[in-house]
């Protein structure tokens, strides 16, 4: 066995300085990331910095955005809502990782399924329906009236923000929360049962500590994201919050209003902020005990009034969740729907005009979609590559770079692309800037993250030696990396292009930034221009609902391809 | 390594008995009927293949496993019914189970704490108990700055500091390397002699239970096969399982016909006057009392060497006597005292020195 792994060392030593094949590959990719990811982004920060026509370096611009009431009402928004909702969404996330960790519940495997409704469905597409439901004239508040005579403001200005983005976000934290408990040993807590400890106290001195660090991970994110939003604000009315203000800063009074600029470097720090916190939170805390003999926390069974305590819990909260949906849908058939708790009449005719009228809008979203997801696979899967299978000095900047796009927020990287393309003329004198093309680009950066990981995943479970032996029997790296890698790897490659395509399909805040004509538009931008209007909501909800039916499918889709090709390969190894 | 010995043990040894207890996973019977008393101040060994039900009974003691049937009882009080913290049995964990996010003093106080002693005493006694380890000095160290011999004694403190009745070792020898294997069994034994603390110990290894353990129940499939001294069971095991787990045994089965054992196809050999073998037998006798020779000494057997095995110190011969294969251990000498492969020798049995088991 040692012989083995020495006798490899040598060659792949001297291959250290990597094939030209694998040089060029590094720094086309490199290129890519230069061109779409720093340039936008420098050019953000360039433009903040310097006076506006002039280009000389000055602070003026901040000077100017902590001096505008607006601005800095916006930021304390921002910090506000996003704040509030980790808080909101933690109180929902808290019971619901407990009870599925720690007892023997038949609803746990519904309460896992709520983890992927926050990818099938962004804030922003249920945020009108929602008006409808909890809104001041809802049906919740209606109901509320009649029979108890007072009403909640459930949907009042940052509360509306804060209580749609929680519904939709939590599972972020429940998610990260319980695989953290999940992979708590159980004789952690064994050991402190042993030693005289129970109930309360040893969940608060030995699990919840050990569950920190997943915690901070979910929070972190769901913060980001919030701040990150700008559709869901605009559309429940909410203006003076940082990422709708940079948007409207950029469209309204142009592209060259420094403003716009600042803010979205404002957002940058807030994220890399955040992503500085959340390292440090779990620096050094690596708590993943589990160990032979473990499998996680000890489970108990229910004693029947736990079980109807619990059962009652999940039922309000899938209640809360399913609740854009179940608006979404409504509004999607109704005739008329207003100070009614529910729709006056029903009618498929929102659909028939979608269909017939903005099928472009799909159309876009599919190919779009589709040509991201392709760019996201072909980019990630070399990465991975270079990564995992070769040892090309700097190889880990790019796996680095492709997840500081996950750090950039969506409005940042709209405006980047905007100002930074809007002088490279096309023949014709058309900014390239305007063309579609560059919506798929961004789309392809924002995501790329995401199949990176399943490439990744994918190739690590693929033994070395499987190539080794190839190429002791004659094949070249290449053509063992054609005929043994690509496909072993397809499964993850193909879960990786579905997971780009399916939440590249309901991104909205740098595609906001990019539609230059309703005719290169996508579905989710169609879906924002209808709910402008009291008159375009049914057909709005309509898109939604087909958004929603896309994204859900390609999500089962994904989840199919990865169980049939794990149980592939549990066959041969 | 223990230089102080400041944990006043206010405590008597107590005894643990446990009583026809039987365990079942669903179809899986874990736990059959067993029984046994282990005294104050033993140290005891649950020994046993993996799957045999050691450290189930262990958990059982603990309080993580619920008997279906049976009761155990700790210093002659019932704990059955009672709940793992409340049982006052210290355990240390196969893993160890020291807390990441606290640090090696935090870990040893935990229990303390749980029992609400005072402030300066949990801060005196958890010196005591790492010191008592050897490791005072590394008491702000978290447990992933440790080696895998501190944190076993960090996990040893920890459970010790409490001062429990009885001590449960989880084969907390087995995340160690060869060398320090022996060196903390040492310890072990040590610190349960000084603390005369009833403890029982779990493993799969027979040496590491010969070497530091009073008495031995050797598991098999959920049943106790034998419980004894290390010796008494190597010299007189009460079946086959335990002769064949302890060591290497020859197990010849054969009549016996007058004063004499007849094994195979009719070799004789002539009954010691003290042994008194039932009729149908198989004899068990360890390698090392058979001796191997060129001439043949009186009631010696003929036999061809089929293979050599070197094992350092001895080496192993492979004999065949007819349809009877044998095992010997020589100790070694040089190389040109080996007899090769094929070559004709003479076996000398000392039946005095082997043990009896009816077919």
């Amino acid at each position: 066995m040692t012989q083995a792994v020495l006798s490899h060392k040598r060659p792949r030593g001297r291959r250290a300085s990597a094939t030209p094949g694998q040089i060029g590959l590094a720094l086309a990719i490199a290129a890519f990331f230069v061109v779409f990811l720093a340039a936008p982004v420098a050019t953000v920060v360039y433009v903040a910095f310097t006076e506006k026509g002039t280009g000389a370096f000055t602070l003026i611009n901040f000077v100017d955005f902590a001096r505008t009431d607006l601005f800095i009402r916006s930021f304390w928004n921002s910090i506000y809502a996003s704040t509030m909702t980790v808080v909101v969404a933690s109180m929902i996330a808290l019971p619901l990782a407990y009870i599925t960790t720690r007892f023997d519940f038949r609803g746990s495997v519904l309460i896992q399924t709520l983890a992927f409704l926050p990818l099938i469905m962004p804030p922003f597409v249920g945020a009108v329906a929602m008006l409808l439901l909890f809104g001041r004239n809802g049906s919740i508040n209606l109901l509320l009236d009649d029979y108890f005579d007072f009403k909640i403001p459930f949907m009042e200005g940052l509360n509306g923000v804060i209580f749609v983005q929680s519904i939709h976000y939590f599972p972020f934290i429940l998610v990260n929360l319980s695989t953290a408990m999940r992979n708590i040993d159980r004789s952690m807590e064994e050991a402190a049962q042993n030693l005289g400890s129970s109930g309360f106290r040893l969940f608060r001195r030995i699990v919840l500590p050990l569950a920190m660090p997943g915690y901070v991970a979910g929070a972190s994110l769901v913060f980001v994201k919030v701040m990150d939003d700008l559709a869901t604000p605009l559309l429940l009315g909410v203006k003076d919050m940082l990422a709708p203000q940079a948007y409207l800063r950029v469209t309204s009074v142009g592209i060259t209003d420094p403003m716009g600029y600042v803010i979205s470097v404002v957002l940058v720090l807030i994220a890399v902020l955040c992503m500085w916190l959340w390292a440090r939170a779990v620096a050094g805390k690596d708590y993943n005990t589990e160990q032979r003999g473990g499998g996680g926390l000890a489970k108990r069974s229910m004693k029947p009034h736990e079980k109807w305590i619990a059962y009652g819990v999940v039922l309000l909260i899938l209640l809360l969740v399913l609740a854009p949906h179940i608006s979404l849908l409504l509004l999607s058939f109704a005739t008329v729907w207003s100070f009614s708790p529910l729709p006056d009449a029903y009618t498929t005719a929102h659909y028939t005009r979608v269909f017939s009228e903005s099928f472009d809008y799909i159309k876009n979203t599919l190919i779009y979609s589709s040509l991201a997801g392709l760019i996201d696979i072909i980019i990630g899967g070399a990465i991975a590559y270079l990564v995992l299978r070769t040892k090309l000095i700097g190889r880990t900047w790019l796996d680095w770079a492709a997840s500081a796009a996950l750090a950039i927020p969506g409005v940042v990287l709209g405006i980047g692309f905007l100002r930074a393309f809007y002088d490279v003329q096309l023949p014709g004198g058309r900014p390239l800037a305007t063309m579609w093309i560059m919506i798929v680009l961004a789309l392809a950066v924002r995501r790329l993250a995401y199949a990176l990981r399943a490439c990744y995943a994918s190739l690590q479970q693929i033994s070395v030696s499987l190539e080794e032996a190839a190429e002791s029997l004659g094949a070249t790296k290449l053509r063992s990396a054609r005929k043994i890698l690509l496909p072993l790897m397809v499964g993850g490659i193909l879960a990786g292009f579905i997971t780009s395509f399916a939440t590249a399909a309901v991104e909205l805040s740098a595609t906001l930034m990019l539609v230059q004509s309703s005719d290169d538009a996508p579905l989710v931008y169609g879906l924002y221009v209808f709910m402008q209007s009291a008159a375009g909501r049914g057909p709005g909800a309509a898109l939604g609902v087909i958004a929603v039916l896309l994204v859900a499918a390609c999500t089962y889709l994904s989840h199919l391809v990865i169980e049939r090709t794990q149980s592939a390969k549990g066959a041969i190894q | 390594m223990m230089q102080t010995m400041d944990l006043a043990r206010t405590r008597a040894a107590v005894d643990v008995d446990i009583r026809n207890v039987d365990l079942s996973y669903g179809v899986n019977h874990v736990l059959k009927d067993v029984s046994l008393r282990i005294k104050p101040g033993e140290f005891f060994a649950f020994l046993g293949p993996s799957g045999c039900g050691k450290t189930t009974l262990l958990r059982l003691i603990a309080g993580f496993n619920r008997a279906d049937r049976g009761d155990v009882l700790v210093g002659g009080e019932d704990v059955s019914n009672l709940p793992p913290w409340k049982r006052d049995v210290g355990m240390v964990f196969q893993s160890y189970a020291l807390w990441p996010h606290m640090s090696v003093a935090q870990n040893v106080a935990f229990g303390l704490e749980e029992r609400k002693v005072p402030k300066a005493e949990v801060v005196r006694r958890v010196q005591a108990a790492l010191d008592l380890v050897g490791l005072g000095h590394l008491a702000d160290r978290k447990p992933s700055q440790l080696s895998g011999g501190q944190q076993q004694r960090v996990a040893v403190a920890r459970t010790i500091v409490v001062e429990p009745k009885v001590l449960l070792l989880d084969e907390p020898l087995s995340n160690l390397d060869a060398k320090m294997r022996i060196q903390v069994r040492r310890e072990l034994r040590d610190l349960q002699q000084r603390l005369n603390l009833t403890t029982i110990f779990v493993t799969h290894d027979q040496e590491e239970a010969n070497a530091i353990c009073d008495r031995i129940a050797i598991m098999n499939d959920g049943v106790i096969q034998q419980i004894g001294t290390p010796v008494e069971l190597y010299e007189k095991p009460a079946n086959l399982f335990v002769a064949n787990f302890l060591g290497a045994a020859n197990v010849i089965a054969g009549k016996i016909e007058g004063r004499s054992f007849v094994m195979g196809e009719g070799l004789q050999v002539a009954l010691p006057e003290e042994s008194h073998p039932p009729t149908n037998a198989r004899l068990v006798i360890r390698p090392h009392f058979l001796k191997v020779d060129h001439a043949p000494p009186a009631g010696s057997l003929p036999a061809v060497v089929s293979h050599i095995e070197f094992l350092g110190a001895n080496v192993r011969y492979g004999l065949t006597m007819g349809d009877v294969s044998l095992s010997v251990d020589a100790p070694f000498q040089s190389s040109t005292a080996l007899y090769k492969p094929g070559e004709q020798v003479f076996v000398t049995m000392p039946l005095d020195k082997g043990a009896w088991l009816a077919v």
